[in-house]
């Protein structure tokens, strides 16, 4: 419910926000297009058979990852919802997270000392008698490592969702005595179901995108993705014209993707809450204690091995050195202050987003102007993460150059591609919460004549102000492993650590690597820690 | 933290990549080279120290992720880059460099310079060079391979992690490699040996960390990698192994440009670039081998280091007319 002044701003607002991102990948598109036009060497047709086989592959690893992830993370999720106090929770769900915020390579070194063939998994094999050690290089590898990603991740976004399932539900489904199983069927699992497409299609777009993982597990050229053709085009062959058709044909694949997607999700919302305190009081059985226990121990096992692995290597680093250089520190700054900008600016974006959508949504109803409008504020905080930011960034590198100093703007737009990029993880986070906040104070804040500023701090911030840090500390995370935006400007000035970290592992520091690898992931738990403040004690779920 | 505190934090930081602040008075040169050779470990600093000793004028490196990458800044940057100097490209790139159209041929004293089968071109100088070679692990590896035939025929069990072609300058160097001693059937030696090969890494450094972590037995690496361990680690554990065919060359080289603002600078800083003030600092830093005669001996840890009696190279032209074929038969012999 909002008054037909506010619907109009947050409409228009929105719609800046979309001509602001379309404006941005074009002024990247463009350029480059021009810039090149001719100029390549060497053309080939860009539809050949191998680009044929690459996508067939592509298609394969992507759906099977994403299915193996959301399947997996549907019992985490089930069970962390339901078992609320126990030790190590807060962490264990901070650690989610984590595994987005350390660059492919860190991860897939830390999973391969668990799964690789000197790595935990086949010691104990070997040890209790298995003759063969178990190899993962080929597509099980990769659907190993990119549910290692995107397990949590879709926990993670579905677990938010279920507990921002109203107390009254809880208090009901108390009084009704029902049963685990009825609660899950009646309350859970649409809640699942409403973030279910929406974490599938991000998990599927995370993994068509899959560039390092494939390359370092896929044990050979047959294992390519699009998106290693688009990078491929724009290395050796420096062909942009080639990436950006490839980047475009990447864009409707998987945008197909998601509309079918879509047309699977429920989407029905809670229903109305006085906001009260949840309490879970559904009779607890051994047998269900046991499902649940389960559930969560494979979960963490599975999560915490790898990431124990990396810990143990970064502390055998000269962590004591590392942290008395400065390049360290500046690289830490930097990290943290282009995560920060780039975090806020995307929250800000989703927030936008998220509210033009759901203002436009009534009009969606009799206009189909205002159905499109709605279409497309969801497709562009989706598909933005599909545009390779190699092309952004080189792009815009054209475009800006001769006009400025590139360098001097290198932050800039580091921040600015890290805040697309985030998008649409954030508004996973805070479109569902929007939805729900305005659900339950719009027609109270219409009936009192609270609207405009007064609104938005009286009513509007207190609301969202948790799930709004909870995107922010995922935006941040997410943009601190990025190296894909950093890759072309970085060097003087704009070292992050995982820029850092990379250069160390380029001249045989593999210590220090190790060691900047440990760094980032406390700098990333420590995020998600302060993501979790500002929240009262007895609303906090993690 | 708060976020009040985090802001402030965020606010200060941004404040500081802004100072960069540079002595205006001096003329400076621009030298475009790759990160890891500015790297504070790298010739970078060293080699700024000593050339501003004597050139009256300020040395601004300007990184980029590695010598494709910076090839590809320039075809981006055009007519107006800023560079005066591009270090780092290697001959496997001096055929597109050239294409560009931005370099200028270099007039300077090349008498110093030494590199194995020669290299003169016109436009471009060396500045140091590396052989390519198969770096095991003595724990694990009591025969190493002799030869690439011996690689290629040995125990599929006892794998080697190497970098793709298609993103990786030594991953196309082994291609080459291969085509050298190969030549028509290098498609069959590949898919012989492709069951050893673990994984095809997209960058070097993704490989060696495999291989240092102990997944891979083998890596394709430098003859010069083993002696970073063994003056850094104090460690003779990764060796390279020494193949009877010879071993495929890396020469890395510098070129000016047409439009250099400093082309006086430019032509100093090459001809530099081949004295000893600049060849002692390779081995230890940029650990490649020198490319002219260097002043101090070369530490004793690269008298060990595998000698190569075969050189392989191909030229640039070469190179360049037919990596798209030949990466094109890897990838079929590969991916089988």
């Amino acid at each position: 419910m909002l008054t037909n002044g506010e619907r109009r701003r947050w409409i228009v607002g929105g719609g800046l926000a979309l001509a602001l991102m379309a404006a941005l990948v074009l002024a990247a598109v463009v350029p480059l297009l021009v810039a090149t036009a001719g100029g390549a060497e060497a053309r080939s047709a860009t539809f050949d058979t191998y680009i044929w086989r690459v996508t067939r592959f592509t298609l394969l690893q992507a759906g099977l990852s994403t299915l193996l992830s959301v399947a997996l993370a549907i019992p985490v999720t089930s069970a962390l919802a339901r078992r609320r106090r126990f030790f190590g929770r807060e962490w264990l769900v901070r650690l989610l997270a984590v595994p987005l915020g350390l660059p492919q390579i860190v991860a897939t070194l830390g999973l391969l000392a668990v799964w690789g063939r000197q790595g935990l998994v086949n010691e104990a094999l070997l040890a209790a008698g298995a003759g063969y050690p178990v190899s993962i290089y080929g597509l099980p590898g990769i659907l190993l490592a990119h549910v290692f990603f995107n397990m949590p991740l879709a926990a993670r976004l579905m677990l938010f969702e279920v507990e921002r399932t109203p107390g009254e539900y809880w208090a009901l489904a108390g009084q009704l005595s029902m049963r685990r199983s009825a609660v899950f069927r009646l309350i859970e699992w649409p809640a699942i179901a409403r973030v279910l497409p929406g974490a599938a299609g991000l998990v599927f777009m995370l993994c068509a995108t899959s560039f390092t993982i494939v390359l370092l597990i896929g044990g050979g050229p047959g294992a390519t993705t699009i998106e290693v053709a688009i990078y491929q085009a724009l290395r050796f062959d420096f062909d942009p014209p080639r990436a950006v058709v490839l980047g475009l044909f990447q864009i409707v694949l998987t945008g197909l993707v998601l509309v079918a997607l879509k047309c699977l999700g429920g989407r029905a919302e809670h229903g109305g809450t006085s906001g009260r305190a949840v309490r879970r009081q559904e009779p607890d059985t051994a047998l269900a204690r046991t499902a649940d226990g389960t559930a969560i121990a494979l979960g963490a096992a599975f999560l915490l091995a790898p990431m124990a692995a990396i810990a143990v290597d970064g502390l055998r680093a000269d962590l004591l050195r590392l942290l008395g250089e400065g390049a360290v520190w500046r690289a830490i700054g930097t990290s943290l202050a282009i995560a920060f900008v780039a975090g806020c600016l995307g929250v800000l974006l989703a927030l936008v987003l998220a509210a033009a959508r759901h203002a436009a949504l009534p009009l969606a109803m009799r206009h189909a102007s205002a159905r499109a409008f709605c279409a497309s504020t969801g497709a562009a905080s989706s598909l933005i993460l599909l545009v390779p930011p190699i092309v952004l960034g080189a792009g815009w590198f054209v475009a800006l150059h001769g006009v400025t100093d590139v360098f001097a703007l290198a932050p800039v737009v580091v921040v600015i591609i890290n805040a697309m990029m985030a998008l649409p993880f954030v508004v996973r986070v805070v479109e569902p919460a929007l939805a729900s906040h305005r659900a339950r104070t719009g027609r109270l804040a219409l009936s009192l004549g609270i609207s405009g500023w007064r609104r938005m701090r009286l009513v509007d911030w207190p609301g969202l102000r948790r799930p709004l840090f909870v995107a922010l500390a995922f935006a941040m995370a997410l943009s601190l492993g990025d190296l894909g935006a950093i890759a072309l400007f970085g060097g003087q000035g704009t070292t992050t650590l995982p820029y850092l970290l990379l250069q160390r592992m380029g001249s045989y520091r593999t210590a220090d690597a190790s060691g900047l690898a440990l760094l980032l992931a406390i700098v990333c738990l420590a995020l998600m820690t302060a993501g979790s403040l500002g929240t009262r004690e007895e609303e906090r779920p993690w | 933290m708060r976020p009040i505190t985090l802001f402030t934090a965020a606010v200060l930081s941004i404040a500081m990549f802004a100072g960069t602040a540079r002595a205006a008075d001096k003329p400076v040169l621009t030298v475009y080279t790759y990160d890891s050779f500015t790297a504070d470990w790298g010739p970078g600093p060293k080699v700024k120290a000593a050339f501003e000793k004597t050139c009256g004028c300020t040395l601004e490196w300007v990184g980029a992720e590695d010598g494709v990458a910076l090839l590809n800044r320039l075809r981006l940057e055009g007519q107006s880059s800023k560079a005066d100097v591009v270090l780092g490209l290697d001959t496997n790139l001096v055929a597109a460099a050239k294409k560009t159209g931005l370099f200028a041929p270099v007039d300077i004293d090349r008498k110093a310079i030494d590199v194995p089968g020669g290299f003169s071109d016109p436009d471009f100088v060396p500045f140091d060079y590396g052989y390519f070679a198969v770096v095991y692990d003595s724990k694990t590896i009591k025969n190493p391979p002799k030869s690439m035939k011996e690689l290629v025929d040995g125990d599929p069990d006892t794998k080697i992690a190497i970098e793709d072609p298609r993103t990786s300058t030594p991953g196309l160097s082994l291609l080459l490699w291969m085509k050298k001693i190969y030549g028509d059937d290098a498609g069959k030696a590949w898919s012989k040996l492709s069951r050893r090969v673990l994984t095809v890494s997209p960058s070097w450094s993704d490989a060696y960390g495999l291989f240092t972590k102990g997944e891979v037995p083998m890596v394709l690496s430098y003859t010069t990698s083993p002696m970073y361990h063994m003056m850094e680690d104090h460690t003779d554990r990764y060796r390279a192994a020494h193949f009877s065919e010879g071993h495929y060359m890396q020469i890395e080289v510098a070129g000016m440009l047409k439009n250099a603002a400093q082309p006086k600078l430019a032509e100093a800083f090459l001809q530099f670039m081949v004295s000893p003030a600049f060849q002692d600092v390779i081995p230890t830093t940029n650990w490649m081998l020198p490319a002219a005669h260097m002043d101090k001996p070369i530490p004793t840890a690269f008298e060990k280091r595998v000698k190569v009696e075969k050189p392989l190279l191909y030229d640039p032209q070469t190179v360049a007319e037919h990596r798209k074929a030949w990466i094109d038969e890897w990838l079929a012999a590969m991916s089988k």
